[in-house]
């Protein structure tokens, strides 16, 4: 059953901010059946555009080729060689003590080691503060901006949240109208400032707005920046104080957009910007591509965080609660 | 970006090197390493097999087997493959006898088109002296219009749009017979961010390229791109036959394999790279030089072009004087300091030097910010000081550690590094390549 919004928010008890939009509830476990076939459908053309290599079953004997089989199918999504073997060897070795007798259990011992990987503790994204501070932070083209809209909308059609939107992007030409434009299309309110200008104070803006009128969610967009640009980074980390400064316990979310496409140097981008802004958690981007997002597991395994949120297209609507299993399954199958 | 695959490589191969006799063994130990070094390098897989496969069959051949070097013979296969499998010497775009020239360019989302467009153009502009117009065919991305003509405007270059109301094959063509009219001579159509695997807008690009008839078309790859760069390239190529690829976000770290594989699989050169935020940040890519950086054997030329941009001529021909006359000082290392901070990040520059390897890079402090304290360092000592470092005894450098706010150890520090680094010029200027050890320094 594939993660609801409902359990990746958390709320105040008794809060009804459920009930939201009515059109776009639907019963849970319905809702559940209907997030897998909606990633199945936007990867349907990933699986119809792969060749004969991604099968849906991947072992046939217990022998040496399964296990390459394996190898190499991780290897492709992008699981990195170092998590790959761990994770294979971990297998073998289950496989040779006789706890795993034919080939059906294998794969699913698989997905669960896969799912396990892809877990590691803090799952899910406070929203009990008033107001709640997410910042979005990421390389450049991650889509971080796409993001921020469509998360923006489902809060407020899937919970009944109002949000700010932020348009701390204040170098990227036209960045700042392609953030208004979401901010349309959500309904959500909107704060900006002149092109150059200091994105802390965007921050730091919007948060004051956020108070005056009484809005739940503020996010706040960040230029695109490579990790490996030191005062780029500085500037994050100051953004990020800023943030704190004008609300203590704030940002309560940090995202890191990440592009399913993205190689091992995912795990460069984690770890520096989560030095710079101690990340919290992950927006993988991009999913509805061939790309299947390996290295997320990577990092979740060797930096601890997990990814929050799954971005599978390019429309509003298109982003989803990150579910483990669901992930692991589409990691296997193709 | 190749910096890790480099590592790799030169700790494989260091163990043979060092050995003059090459074991089936050895063969075996360094080929895991590489396919290792090159898997985590975003190469892949399938190219790695083939590579590995390939170079093992090489190194245990007759020839290495046999020969008076065998270690020496596989270090050079290697590189050969290398430069192999990075295309040759490299390619240039293809300019019509008839204007305009149509370039095309296409990618996934976030590849860094839009920016790559505006970069082209200016180069083409500031380089080959050439009328460029952009064309706006992004009709889906909100704001994508507005941003190509900010930077567009930004780049000289002329930017033709027609909102996002039109069909952007229609738009396309129109922007071609805008361009014939005015006399341009070169047209670069920019498209939206496209999945390979969206048949719909994957059909619309082909529909683009055949109303337009580009003499050029160029697919945008980011640098960091895993193992689905094969299946990218691969479909695109497909559809619209590309000619050539912009690698993009290249100043990163990332270990850029996916440039690697795409040329390997569909036969097609990078052609340019683009390394920055700001739109001089863009240049022709040269493969044969980038598989020698990968192997840590530098990349001299690049180095010595950017140079050529910065320098006056004058002072570097008095530089060179100097070099020769072995009085280069302090002075000129502060003069040099200042040249070479315009040139670009510090560490990327160092990285073209040959020999020069990451590893050491990461023990060695080229944080911009200290640039800025050896400056001060320099700046404390009297100009007799500068000009003979010899005489720095011990209250000098107290002097010199107070007035420039550091310490005895930086000032001890950068003495040293200037000793070496003069020996390094000695030898640079003589002809003789300065080993790793003399190009480092004080470690």
């Amino acid at each position: 059953m594939a993660r609801t919004w409902r359990e990746l928010f958390i709320v105040d008890d008794g809060d009804p901010g459920g009930d939201g939009a009515a059109s776009a509830s639907k019963p849970e476990g319905e809702r559940g059946g209907g997030f897998f076939r909606r990633l199945r459908e936007n990867m349907r053309k990933s699986r119809e555009a792969l060749g004969a290599e991604l099968e849906a079953s991947v072992f046939q004997r217990l022998d040496e080729a399964p296990f390459e089989r394996l190898e190499e199918t991780l290897i492709y999504a992008d699981v990195g060689a170092q998590t790959t073997a761990s994770i294979v060897e971990r297998l073998e070795r289950e496989a040779g003590a006789g706890e795993l007798p034919g080939g059906a259990d294998l794969t699913r011992r698989l997905r669960e080691l896969l799912a396990e990987a892809a877990h590691a503790g803090d799952d899910r994204i406070d929203l009990r503060h008033h107001p709640t501070v997410i910042l979005c932070v990421g390389v450049n083209g991650t889509g971080k901006t796409t993001t921020i809209g469509k998360l923006a909308w489902h809060l407020s059609h899937e919970l009944g949240r109002s949000v700010i939107l932020a348009a701390g992007d204040t170098f990227r030409a036209a960045a700042v109208e392609q953030l208004g434009m979401w901010a349309e299309r959500s309904g959500a309110d909107f704060v900006r400032a002149a092109q150059g200008s200091d994105p802390g104070a965007v921050a730091y803006d919007a948060i004051a707005a956020a108070e005056a009128r009484g809005r739940d969610v503020v996010i706040v967009d960040t230029a695109g920046r490579l990790h490996t640009q030191s005062h780029l980074m500085d500037e994050l980390a100051k953004v990020r104080r800023v943030i704190e400064k004008r609300l203590p316990g704030a940002p309560h979310e940090t995202l890191l957009n990440l592009d399913a496409t993205t190689g091992q140097n995912g795990l460069r981008q984690a770890l520096l910007f989560r030095e710079a802004v101690a990340v919290s958690g992950i927006a993988l981007t991009k999913l509805d591509g061939t790309a299947k997002g390996g290295i997320a597991l990577a990092i979740t395994q060797e930096l601890g965080v997990q990814v929050k949120l799954i971005g599978i297209g390019e429309a509003i609507e298109d982003l989803r609660p990150f579910d483990p299993d669901d992930f692991a399954r589409a990691l296997l199958e193709g | 970006m190749f910096d890790v695959l480099s590592e790799r490589l030169q700790s494989a191969l260091g163990d043979v090197r060092s050995r003059g006799h090459l074991t089936e063994d050895d063969v075996a130990k360094a080929m895991r390493q590489i396919r290792l070094a090159l898997l985590e390098a975003d190469v892949n897989f399938q190219v790695v097999k083939r590579f590995t496969a390939q170079v093992k069959e090489r190194a245990l051949g007759h020839e290495v087997l046999e020969s008076l070097n065998p270690a020496q013979q596989v270090v050079k296969i290697v590189s050969d493959e290398l430069t192999e499998l990075m295309g040759g010497a490299g390619r240039d775009l293809v300019f019509s006898p008839t204007p305009p020239t149509v370039i095309l360019m296409a990618g996934l989302q976030g590849s860094g088109k839009t920016t790559a467009c505006a970069k082209l153009a200016r180069h083409l502009r500031t380089e080959h002296d050439k009328d460029v117009a952009l064309a706006a065919c992004d009709v889906y991305r909100p704001a994508a219009v507005d941003q190509l003509v900010r930077v567009g405007e930004e780049a000289g270059a002329t930017v033709y749009e027609q909102g996002t109301g039109r069909d952007p094959v229609d738009i396309a063509e129109w922007a071609l017979g805008r361009a014939k009219s005015e006399g341009r001579d070169v047209l670069i159509v920019d498209t939206s961010g496209r999945l390979h695997v969206d048949k719909e807008l994957m059909e619309e690009l082909a529909r683009i390229k055949k109303r337009t008839k580009p003499h050029d078309v160029l697919l945008v790859v980011d640098a960091m791109t895993g193992q689905d760069a094969v299946n990218v390239a691969e479909r695109f190529a497909e559809t619209a036959a590309f000619d050539g690829v912009v690698l993009t976000k290249v100043d990163g770290d990332a270990r850029g394999g996916a440039a690697l594989s795409v040329k390997a699989v569909t036969g097609k050169p990078i052609l340019y790279g683009s390394t920055g935020e700001k739109l001089d940040a863009f240049e022709r890519f040269h493969p044969d030089r980038m598989a020698q950086r990968i192997l840590g054997m530098g990349d001299v030329m690049t180095l010595v072009e950017r140079a050529e941009q910065q320098m006056d001529d004058q002072r570097a021909r008095e530089l060179e004087q100097k070099i020769r006359n072995e009085q280069f000082t302090l002075d000129d290392f502060l003069d040099q300091m200042h040249q070479v901070r315009r040139m670009g990040p510090l560490s990327g520059l160092l990285k073209m030097i040959p020999g020069f390897n990451s590893a050491q890079l990461s023990g060695m402090n080229v944080d911009e910010r200290e640039l800025d304290r050896l400056g001060a360092i320099i700046t404390s000592m009297t100009p007799e000081e500068r000009a003979n470092p010899a005489i720095l005894n011990g209250s000098r450098r107290r002097r010199i550690a107070r007035g420039s706010g550091t310490s005895v150890q930086a000032v001890n520090q950068l003495v040293k590094q200037f000793t070496q680094m003069q020996k390094v010029i000695r030898q640079l200027s003589s002809g003789r390549m300065p080993s790793l050890q003399q190009l480092v320094g004080g470690r």
